[in-house]
């Protein structure tokens, strides 16, 4: 990292720390959904924007790692900090076993095998052989956790903290993979398989690894979200949040990490000013939004910056 | 100093007596002497998007309530949110309008999944989450839950009648069940068998249920009849009870048939499952129904409908969910009117909780709102109802209570 973006990275992190002490509960617990979303955004963004395999069906690996989580805090009394890493792993395992067949699929054909989970899901998670621990169709009430220490924050400030220190982990992780060694052979096979295949990159490996650890990403993400918003159910996992999350990471800049907190952004907060704006139609609204940022923004939010940034500086270099 | 002690004496009791006359006034976040504010959340946009019509039927009738005064000189103020049907939204959005928007309470949020997602919330935050609109049985617990209360029949009230109706017509029937593998199709099994009570396990002969995902309900039809079952009562979502009806009727079986109010539908129902096919099939029904010819002509029909067209005249004048969502706004009406001054939090959920015979005139003859202390069951009675081939034909008295 060159100077200025640590500088860039230490002030966006001292608003971030900032931020719940400003702003009121309920804002609180938006940013937290926002950070949750951007995790889940930055394992989608790996896979298709880093590696160009299409998902439709991440909402899948989003509602495994709710569950996870749920059913840990419910039946088994897990504490919440606990059951992420085992959300995590659990979609791990379920992406990279999903990752080894779809291997053979390309392009649409990928999108419509994951299409098919995605779609699927929501249903066996109301099979009556799973009730037991799912809840059916009524899903699972969980608890909101309380700050730990004795730490003079509300339930909502702690869970923003905790929430952005797990956000912080992953990002950090995902940076360090994304720039070496791992990162340039996910591009390759994305840019060109056969070259990436002469060069020695296991294609078959790298794309099963990096559809298990994306899941795992998101799977982390659906375990943040159990847990702040205290409530899973099947209806909280239908297919348009897989497209959400496909909608995020071409808004926010494809193969871009900062990419994510933007996509994340915009799918917080524009369905609500889309609803604002209009009680008839708020999907026509959000689509005209959607249009307007793919004309105006063709490489997504953070390709606009950068190019705004390129050209400041040949400005400068000019003058 | 004893002429200087009278006028201190009297802006003594000038201060004591202001807020003895102010004392019926009393105002919890959202009420203000100008301003009532209330919380909705309903799906405009997804798959339940139909019906966000009651939401918008709602905030017309408030709409006309203000342009002719108000409530006891208040203007309401009917703030509602897209929740898409989608439990984490109706979370983030009760917040945003318990702890933003600040309202006095919410009512009418829409949905099962969607109230359980807020449940908790709102009763630890003691916001009262009013007249929810979902048939479910679990909103009638003032003991552990009293800030919740629902409105509608309950699905186990409904199951009860039809008992009621069974043991009354037909003591020896042989029962067979059809119903929806979830907490809505339990409910209503659930409600029959208590309704049975002790003749249940002998009365029962067969229990089938479906899985929303099944494509057809062809098999439980054809395991029900050779059970022997001569009653079927049919506990199903509408394109399933069009199916059930239709096979029934094509492999020559001929029970009595109870159809659950969900699936009570002539247009969504009885008519993709052939009229003469659906001839004799019983259901109950709470409110006007203005495809009904014998309400046609109606003044409250009429009344209803020039409201529509004066202050929703986008909505559809055949869709009964706009008789719903103007009914139930009518019992809201009736709770602030009761409020009178003292808007708390807690005088809405007692004035909600003591309605005696409260009767909405879109509601069948009959029908009443009555609520208790440890009764948060708003509409408990219903009238049975059969169909003729053309038209469903009420009978006999309202049950319930």
């Amino acid at each position: 990292m060159s100077r200025r973006q640590l500088i860039v990275v230490a002030v966006l992190l001292l608003v971030a720390a900032a931020l719940p002490f400003v702003v009121s509960n309920y804002r609180t617990f938006q940013f937290t959904l926002v950070l949750v979303y951007a995790i889940a955004l930055l394992g989608l963004n790996m896979l298709t924007g880093y590696n160009g395999q299409i998902s439709l069906g991440h909402g899948a690996f989003y509602a495994l790692g709710a569950y996870c989580t749920a059913i840990l805090m419910d039946r088994f009394g897990f504490p919440y900090w606990a059951t992420l890493p085992i959300a995590g792993a659990v979609c791990l395992l379920f992406g990279f076993l999903f990752g080894l067949p779809a291997l053979r699929l390309e392009g649409l054909y990928l999108a419509l095998a994951t299409f098919a989970l995605g779609v699927s899901l929501p249903q066996l998670l109301k099979y009556h052989h799973f009730e037991k621990w799912t809840g059916g169709v009524q899903g699972i009430v969980i608890q909101k956790p309380e700050a730990p220490f004795g730490l003079p924050l509300k339930p909502d400030q702690w869970l923003y903290f905790f929430t952005l220190a797990v956000a912080l982990v992953m990002f950090a992780l995902a940076w360090n993979l994304l720039r070496g060694r791992v990162g340039r052979a996910m591009i390759a096979i994305r840019d060109n398989h056969v070259a990436a295949e002469a060069m020695g990159v296991n294609n078959a490996m790298y794309k099963s690894l990096t559809f298990g650890v994306s899941a795992m990403y998101t799977g982390v993400a659906g375990g943040l979200s159990a847990i702040a918003v205290q409530f899973v159910a099947p209806d909280s996992f239908d297919i348009f949040l897989s497209i959400k999350f496909l909608i995020g990471i071409v808004i926010g800049g494809l193969a871009s990490i900062p990419g994510a907190i933007f996509g994340a952004l915009f799918l917080q907060f524009v369905p609500n000013v889309a609803d604002e704006i209009s009680k008839a139609a708020p999907w026509a609204i959000f689509g005209l939004f959607l249009l307007a940022f793919v004309y105006v923004m063709p490489m997504g939010i953070s390709g606009a910056i950068r190019m705004g940034l390129a050209r400041l500086a040949q400005k400068r270099q000019n003058t | 100093m004893k002429f200087k002690l009278v006028p201190i004496a009297l802006a003594v009791a000038a201060a004591l007596a202001i807020p003895t006359a102010n004392a019926q006034k009393k105002y919890d976040p959202g009420a203000s002497d100008s301003e009532i504010k209330i919380g909705n959340t309903n799906p405009y946009s997804g798959p339940a998007s139909a019906y966000g019509t009651i939401g918008k039927t709602i905030a017309a009738y408030f709409k006309m309530v203000n342009e002719q005064g108000g409530v006891n000189g208040r203007k309401v103020n009917f703030i509602s949110y897209d929740d898409g049907y989608s439990p984490p939204k109706t979370v983030e959005m009760a917040r945003k309008l318990v702890e933003q928007d600040q309202v006095l309470f919410v009512f009418q949020t829409l949905g099962t999944p969607c109230n359980t997602a807020i449940h908790k919330y709102m009763n630890m935050s003691k916001v009262p989450q009013l007249h929810v609109a979902t048939g479910a049985t679990k909103w009638n617990d003032p003991k552990n839950f009293p800030w919740t209360m629902g409105w509608q029949p309950n699905y186990q009230t409904e199951g009860q009648i039809y008992a009621r109706h069974i043991l009354e017509t037909k003591p020896n029937a042989k029962i067979g069940i059809l119903y929806q593998n979830d907490d809505y199709g339990k409910d209503y099994v659930k409600g029959l068998k208590d309704g049975l009570g002790a003749k249940a396990a002998s009365m029962i002969v067969k229990e089938v249920s479906y899985e929303v995902s099944d494509p057809t309900v062809d098999s439980q039809i054809v395991q029900l009849q050779s059970s022997g079952a001569d009653v079927f009562f049919n506990v199903t979502t509408p394109k399933f009870a069009a199916q059930a009806i239709r096979k029934a009727f094509d492999i020559g079986w001929k029970p009595v048939q109870y159809l659950n109010n969900v699936s009570a539908s002539k247009a969504t129902v009885l008519i993709p499952a052939g009229l003469e096919k659906s001839a004799g099939v019983i259901t109950t029904a709470y409110l006007k129904d203005m495809n009904d010819k014998e309400w046609a002509n109606d003044p409250a029909i009429k009344k209803w409908e020039a409201f529509m067209k004066k202050y929703y005249p986008d909505g559809s004048l055949i869709d009964p969910s706009n008789i719903y969502g103007y009914t139930v706004a009518t019992t809201l009406h009736q709770v602030l009117k009761q409020a009178g001054d003292n808007l708390t939090r807690e005088n809405v959920m007692k004035q909600a909780a003591t309605m005696k015979g409260f009767y909405v005139d879109t509601m069948l003859p009959g029908v009443n709102i009555n609520t208790a202390g440890d009764d948060f069951a708003p509409i408990e009675s219903v009238q049975l109802q059969k169909f003729n081939g053309n038209d469903w034909e009420r009978f006999g008295k309202v049950m319930g209570k």
